[in-house]
This record gives C-alpha cells, structure tokens and sequence, in this order.
C-alpha cells in the first residue's frame, strides 16, 4: 500500500466514525456546533499523527507483553503536552474544548491506530495514517456539528441562516447527537457503496 | 534489529525507561507553559474586572480571599472607591459556574462575566450572554439586596434562560450569595472599606447609605436561607 492509498483510506474505507465506529464519546459530546467539531477533530489529528510517528519508531524497543501500557504512556504524555500548549498559546481554543482535550487520551482511535498500524508498518507510512485518519475523523465531525448546529439553532459555523427560534433544541442535546449520526452513517455507506 | 523479548527484565527496563522519558517531557513542557498560563489567566481577571466594572482607568487591590470567595476592592485613578469585584462559585448544571460580579458601593450590579463553566453549550453556555445588558434576562442595574433577584418561575424579577432553569438559578444563587456575604455581610472586610473611604468626605453620603443596608445584611441572611428550602426540593 503506498502512502497516497494509505490517506485515502483513513478518509473513507477505514473512516473512523462513520466505518469503525471509534471514538463515538468525542464524536456526540463535542460536535454540539460546527467549529467545535472541527477543533476537536484537529486535535486529535495532532496526537495521532505524533502517536503513530513515536510508536512506529520504537516499536522494537517495546516486549509484547508490556505494549499496551507503554502506548498509553506514550498517548497521555503527548495529550497532555498538547493541553498545556493549548492552553498556554491559545487560549480561545481552551475556552471551548478545555473539558475535551483529556478525553484524547482515551479515544479508542489512537490506541486502536497505534496498535492496528503503527505497530506493524513504519514511521513514514504510519505518518499518513495518522493524517488520513484524522481528516477522516475531522471531516466527520464538522459535518455532524454542521447538521446539529443548523437544526438545532439555524446557524452553521456561527452564521445564522435563519432565527435560532425555528431551531429544534433536541439537536443540540444528546438524543440529536445520536440522530445526526445515524442517518449521517446511512448517507455515508449509501454514497460509498455506490462508488 | 528483533523485537525485545517480553522478558521480566525487558519490561522492567522498557516501562521505566518510557515512564522516565515521559515525566521529563512533561516536566520541561510545564515549565516553558505554566508561566505562561498563569500570565493568561492573570490577564483574564484584570480584563474581566475591568468589564464587570464598566471602567478602564481602574486600581484594583490585592485580592482578598473570603472563603469561598474573592474579592478585590476597585477604586478609580483618584482613589474614589468605585466598589467591589467579586468571584463566585455554585454549582452548575454540568459543574462548578464560577461567575465574576462587579457591585458598585451600593450593591446594585455593574456587570458580570462567567470565568468558567462546564454548562450544555447552546443552552446553559448562555448565561454569558443571557443575563447582560442587552440580554434578554438582564440582571445590570439590580441589586440583589433591593430586587427579588431570583428566576421568573421562582416569582423572582429575571428571565432565566430558555431550558435552562437549573443553569439560571444557580448562576443567580452564585451572584446573590456573593452579595449576601461580601457586599450586604457587614463582615470585617466591608468595614475596612468603609473606614478607607470614609477618609475622602464626598462620597461620605453614599457610604453611609450603604452602610445603612450593611445592617440589614442580617436579614438579608435570613431571607435567602428561607429561600434555600423551596429550591433543594425541587
């Protein structure tokens, strides 16, 4: 598999959300608008392409037996690293995933990449996986922020198209979530398939 | 090179090893950061009080702690006492809502700002926007003393949020419970504001006046513990 083929995967045949079905805890708590979807999207594009570099290339220095522990230490170092960036140069972004961004360390996608990927192929290859599966998981939640802030308050990257009164309040609580998601999951493989 | 075999001896090395590698990343990260967050949160509150008080050309004190809350005297440029920012905490919806509340020397609010909230975003997230002057529950101008400063829905004065009764309340029990205990308490640290300000003659009236409401701080007390029981049933 070359690395182009790699990307593309991670985007649609391997999509995170809408075909493994990983990470559905950042995927319904954060997408409640657009742009903090997105956000969350990148941040976690940011430990996962970090986290597929840094266990690709020790990945001969860890037994077997002890691989799981060392990933996660390796996981939660770089979340926590990226925390206190975050918080420190940009402020505005801790504003509004501050509460998310420790949750990244749980995300059965980097663990499920890491040890899926990272664990047999190399540095440069798993790279692309971590971009490609992080666009995937991006494009994923904005589109599902997208839906629910447009329902839920009529506006879309804080743009109001029409008033928040016509919006329909369930879609920015948790039922919508799983809503959106559900028929944003048909619409994928219905598309896919096709192609 | 082959992978290390899961030897007890390998797994010792390699776990310390990484946990060793780790704690160093972490510990220099900090280092270059923290003071760095600690400059943008110091930056917040100055800018925050400076909002909460409608003023820039303000001298703010150092602050004084007054369990659990706050509070930082602000005077103007002259020295003419302005009032009191306050920071308030209560539990939210989602957790802790800590709210900072500008009074001026009369208790009535100047403004507020919400520093930290874990409320639902499109609902309870809006108590920064909701309860300001041009916010569909304003709350400017109130004194929490004078106005029954609890939501509609409680036979109060304030809009609460729409949805978000839960939000509301605390957000207004946080406001009038700094009020209460800061502002309205007669407590040792309003009276050394007292005695400060008492030295310019002007303002003299009103710090009087204000000290007037001091003494019914008592009552104010009693009337807010009244009001605590119909909540917690609900």
């Amino acid at each position: 598999m070359n690395n182009f083929k790699v990307l593309v995967n991670g985007i649609i045949k391997e999509n995170p959300t809408f075909v493994l079905l990983l990470g559905m805890c950042p995927t319904l708590g954060t997408t409640s608008s657009a742009i903090n979807g997105m956000s969350m999207g990148l941040a976690t594009m940011c430990v996962l392409i970090l986290s597929n570099l840094i266990i690709a290339s020790i990945k001969k220095l860890i037994p077997d037996a002890v691989r799981i522990p060392s990933y996660i230490v390796v996981i939660a170092s770089l979340v926590t690293v990226l925390q206190m960036v975050i918080k420190a140069y940009a402020p505005d972004i801790d504003k509004s995933l501050g509460l998310f961004i420790p949750l990244i360390v749980v995300n059965c996608i980097i663990l499920g990449r890491a040890e899926a990927f990272a664990a047999k192929n190399g540095p440069v290859a798993s790279i692309f996986d971590g971009i490609g599966i992080g666009l995937g998981f991006t494009i994923a939640l904005t589109c599902l922020g997208a839906v629910r802030e447009l329902l839920g308050t009529g506006a879309i990257f804080g743009v109001t198209l029409w008033g928040e009164n016509y919006g329909m309040l369930m879609f920015v609580l948790a039922p919508g979530a799983f809503l959106a998601l559900g028929y944003l999951i048909v619409l994928f493989n219905k598309i896919t398939k096709k192609a | 090179m082959n992978k290390l075999k899961s030897s007890l001896t390998n797994m010792l090395v390699v776990l310390t090893v990484i946990t060793i590698v780790a704690a160093g990343v972490l510990a220099s990260v900090n280092a270059v950061t923290a003071p760095q967050i600690d400059k943008i949160n110091a930056e917040n509150l100055a800018a925050g009080i400076k909002a909460v008080m409608g003023s820039n050309d303000i001298t703010v004190s150092d602050p004084l702690e007054v369990d659990p809350y706050t509070v930082y005297d602000v005077s103007d440029n002259q020295g003419t006492q302005l009032g009191k920012a306050v920071v308030t905490t209560e539990n939210g919806f989602g957790g802790p809502l800590k709210v900072l509340v500008g009074f001026n020397t009369n208790g009535d609010i100047l403004g507020y700002t919400v520093l930290e909230h874990q409320e639902t975003p499109g609902l309870g997230a809006k108590a920064g926007e909701w309860f300001q002057k041009d916010g569909k529950g304003n709350i400017i101008g109130m004194n929490p003393g004078k106005n029954n400063f609890t939501v509609s829905k409680d036979g109060g004065e304030v809009d609460a949020i729409t949805a978000s009764t839960i939000t509301s309340r605390a957000f207004l029990r946080a406001i009038h419970n700094a009020y209460t205990k800061v502002i309205a308490g007669g407590d040792v640290v309003s009276g050394a504001t007292q005695q400060a300000s008492a030295v310019d003659g002007e303002s003299g009236a009103t710090q009087q006046a204000s000290a007037v409401d001091g003494e019914s701080g008592a009552t104010q007390q009693a009337s807010a513990a009244d009001m605590g029981t119909p909540e917690v049933i609900e």
